[in-house]
């Protein structure tokens, strides 16, 4: 069984508690606009378009299929900017296992992993299986995910997984759709099925005044939550829309202004909740 | 004493008027500047053949530097007093009975320390303030002592006017020590420099956390590695000055530096330097410093007159000296160059990494094997040393660091590098990481890269945010601000910042990679 990863961070301070090792799958089952990584949603279709586009010469076209040569690769993303898919040439297929040895040089400086993407939910199987290792290993699991795959079904990966850090990117249904072209019925079932396994880590919301109210979204999720008892302990995560990373056609999307945040912060303080990140 | 060259006498001259008339020296650089011009006329130690080739010509080729400590020491380089026996007993010498509260105990200390004389004329260590401080922190209210503190940071900021003194504290959480972190952070200063002693089996992570907070706001504390300098020099260790490990009541006779560069430049190819040049200086590195100690304990008198040493305070027998070393990855890149390999360099190839494990190897044998009468408490042996650089240097990185620009991408490589390292420096070694602004959030990031970089066997690490004004030169701490100021022509308090901004032109430390 194998995954595309599109890369794996070493150390990293943002995605959990301490210093973790960060995988980023490649795909998405979502389509959201003001995505930060676009070049994680889909995989590559081998279109070429890329190749010739590459300063180094690190991309070739063999057999119908691109193929990326890492030692040659400046890492400029000239490849990335160009690909009309939202996709990378420079995605590898890898196995838990193999994952896993890429993890394992950064033992003993990290205290666990993440799992993110793209979307790491569409590989359930290898993300169990790499999970799996990594307990071996005295490494806590933490799982980045759009909830859109249904997590009661797959009790073997909940087993291992310490925490799902789980995106609300709406919680009204309608301005869900326009945001990432999908209801959000199944995220709010998982929200609520973590919670009571005692699994839901943070949560987080992206703030983009430009697409819809969320200070009205703020208050219905932090509602939402407070129905499951220990919901002091979720950590909430507002995140300002930037415009770095997005796509031509979302960029011109506002930042939200700090006081704004502030508002929803201490709206969610009131609520009870006792670590509230304003990134 | 031998005579010295009319020619050397006025060139000693004119270098005391330029010093005398200097814009940017305040009064107090200018006395030990002038000290040192006097101390230059000296000629009196014993020293080996061989050395003047080594140690006069310029940056580019010298092999051996004796960093500034002058022709005749009238004092070991760095003195480590033992200031509990002082709290406990007060000092005949300085009229002083023991403390009964918190305000005398930091007022003597205060005095204690304008006594202290080192090769800067500055203490170069000014104790292990929690355990000093800790049976007196009760003695006041807590505002009153946390004020107190406050003024006691701010005298020793404003008075020791030199960076290289350095305070510790640690392993153990106290109130002192959260108080001292408190204050630190609030006062984002760059003197004292400031040391947490740390092992995670018996520093609380709350403790090692509330430190890392202070350091992302004043470059300090740093964390030295305890389970492994206890191990090295028994727990009655101190880290002084940069970040040297030294004994406690004691200190170090001497500190002299190889530059491995230009040991490399002189040979002819790798097999010259591993037989022939890097024996040769070594050796007569070694004897130079036997030199200069034995003026130190024969001559000087220091240790039968100095009242330090009368009243217990330090203890001959408690003194090593440092056998220092720099340019570690520019003498494997020249070597690796000279046997054809130019492209493995140190810090990325395995081959060029391992041939600086083979050097340091090298250089630890010897100092196994070489004998000084007056380091009882190291053995009979000298301490190595991975000196942090000086303002001077060009194209020599300090001790056996990666050299800046060149850093590895990722901070797991670079630290898997120094993990191989650091072990062979019980007097001290350490790295430097400006660490994004980012993490202010998530502390228990960096402490997470210090437990997993302990457990690796590295000794020493410190940390700044990407961002603050105080910001770590090599080893010692500077403002920016003040680097500014000086570099506009402005005096400027303490003498550390001329080092820094020598640093920043030659030592390109504001590039450092951030993390
Ligand atoms: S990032 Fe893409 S375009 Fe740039 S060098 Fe690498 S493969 Fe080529
Ligand atoms: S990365 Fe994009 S542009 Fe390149 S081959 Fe794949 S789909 Fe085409």
């Amino acid at each position: 069984m194998k995954a595309v990863v599109n890369h794996i961070l070493p150390f990293s301070s943002v995605d959990g508690p301490g210093n973790r090792t960060v995988i980023f799958f490649q795909g998405c089952n979502l389509d959201c606009k003001y995505c930060h990584n676009p070049e994680t949603r889909n995989l590559c279709g081998h279109c070429g378009d890329c190749v010739k586009s590459c300063p180094t010469g690190a991309l070739l076209k063999r057999e119908n299929k691109v193929v990326y040569q890492k030692d040659k690769c400046v890492d400029c993303d000239t490849c990335i900017k160009v690909c009309k898919q939202g996709a990378s040439p420079k995605t590898k297929e890898m196995t838990a296992k193999e994952i896993f040895a890429a993890v394992k040089k950064q033992i003993p400086f990290i205290r666990g992993i993440t799992v993110s993407g793209g979307e790491c939910s569409l590989y359930p199987q290898v993300v169990e299986e790499l999970f799996v290792l990594a307990k071996e290993a005295g490494l806590s699991t933490l799982m980045d995910s759009n909830g859109m795959i249904s997590f009661k079904e797959y009790p073997g990966l909940l087993q291992y997984t310490d925490g799902v850090m789980l995106d609300i990117k709406c919680f009204k249904e309608k301005d869900h759709i326009k945001i990432t072209g999908h209801p959000n019925t199944m995220v709010l079932e998982n929200a609520a099925y973590l919670a009571q396994l005692n699994k839901l880590e943070e949560v987080r919301m992206v703030i983009v005044p430009d697409l819809y109210e969320g200070k009205e979204s703020v208050k219905k999720t932090g509602e939402f939550l407070r129905k499951f008892p220990g919901f002091e302990k979720i950590r909430i995560k507002l995140i300002a829309f930037r415009p770095m990373g997005v796509r031509k056609e979302y960029a011109h999307y506002k930042t939200p202004e700090q006081e704004s945040l502030e508002e929803m912060r201490s709206l969610l303080q009131k609520m009870g909740f006792e670590t509230i990140i304003l990134i | 004493m031998r005579e010295i060259s009319k020619t050397r006498v006025e060139d000693t001259r004119n270098k005391i008027l330029d010093i005398i008339k200097s814009p940017t020296l305040t009064h107090e650089q200018k006395v030990a500047n002038l000290a040192n011009a006097a101390d230059s006329l000296m000629e009196v130690l014993d020293v080996p053949e061989g050395l003047e080739e080594l140690l006069s010509p310029g940056i580019e080729e010298k092999c051996i530097c004796d960093l500034f400590e002058g022709q005749a020491p009238v004092r070991p380089r760095y003195i480590i007093p033992d200031y509990a026996k002082f709290l406990k007993e007060g000092s005949e010498f300085l009229q002083l009975k023991p403390p009964t509260d918190l305000m005398e105990a930091l007022n003597h200390l205060l005095i204690f320390y304008k006594h202290v004389p080192s090769v800067t004329n500055f203490p170069v260590y000014v104790g292990q303030l929690d355990e000093l401080l800790e049976p007196f922190i009760d003695t006041v209210p807590e505002d009153v002592a946390k004020k107190l503190l406050k003024m006691f940071f701010v005298h020793m900021d404003r008075t020791i006017l030199d960076s290289f003194s350095h305070a510790n504290i640690g392993p153990k959480a106290t109130k002192a020590g959260y108080l001292i972190l408190e204050v630190e952070k609030e006062l984002e200063q760059a003197v004292p420099n400031l040391t947490l002693k740390y092992d995670p089996k018996v520093t609380e992570d709350e403790f090692a956390l509330a430190a890392v907070e202070c350091a992302l706001h004043s470059a300090k504390p740093s964390f030295a590695n305890h389970e492994m300098f206890s191990k090295e020099l028994t727990s009655e260790y101190v880290i002084a000055s940069c970040y040297n490990g030294l004994p406690y009541g004691g200190g170090s006779y001497t500190l002299c530096r190889l530059i491995l560069s230009n040991i490399a430049k002189r040979s002819k190819d790798l097999k010259d330097f591993k037989e022939n040049q890097l024996p040769y200086v070594c050796d007569i590195m070694a004897r130079y410093m036997d030199a200069r100690i034995k003026f130190e304990v024969e001559e000087s008198g220091f240790f039968e007159h100095n009242f330090l040493a009368k009243e217990g305070f330090i203890h001959r027998d408690r003194f090593s000296a440092m056998f220092g070393l720099v340019g570690l990855a520019e003498c494997v890149n020249i070597l690796m160059e000279k046997e054809g390999k130019a492209g493995k360099r140190f810090g990325h190839d395995e081959e060029a990494n391992d041939l600086g494990v083979e050097i340091m190897d090298q250089i630890y044998a010897f100092n196994e094997n070489h004998h000084n009468p007056y380091c009882e408490i190291t053995g009979g042996h000298f301490l190595l040393h991975a000196q942090v650089g000086i303002a001077e240097d060009v194209n020599v990185s300090p001790g056996v660091r990666i050299p800046i620009g060149e850093e590895p991408k990722e901070l797991v490589d670079h630290l898997l590098v120094l993990s191989r390292f650091h072990k062979y420096f019980p007097s001290g070694v350490g790295d430097i990481f400006p660490i994004d602004l980012t993490v202010h959030k998530n502390p228990e990031f960096v402490l997470d890269i210090v437990k997993g970089s302990f457990a690796k066997d590295l000794r020493y690490l410190s940390f700044y945010s990407s961002e603050s004004d105080v910001i770590r030169i090599t080893g010692y701490l500077v403002k920016r601000s003040e680097i500014e100021k000086l570099s506009s022509g402005q005096a400027v308090l303490q003498d550390t910042t001329a080092l820094g901004m020598g640093a920043a032109k030659n030592g390109h430390i504001l590039e450092r990679k951030i993390r």
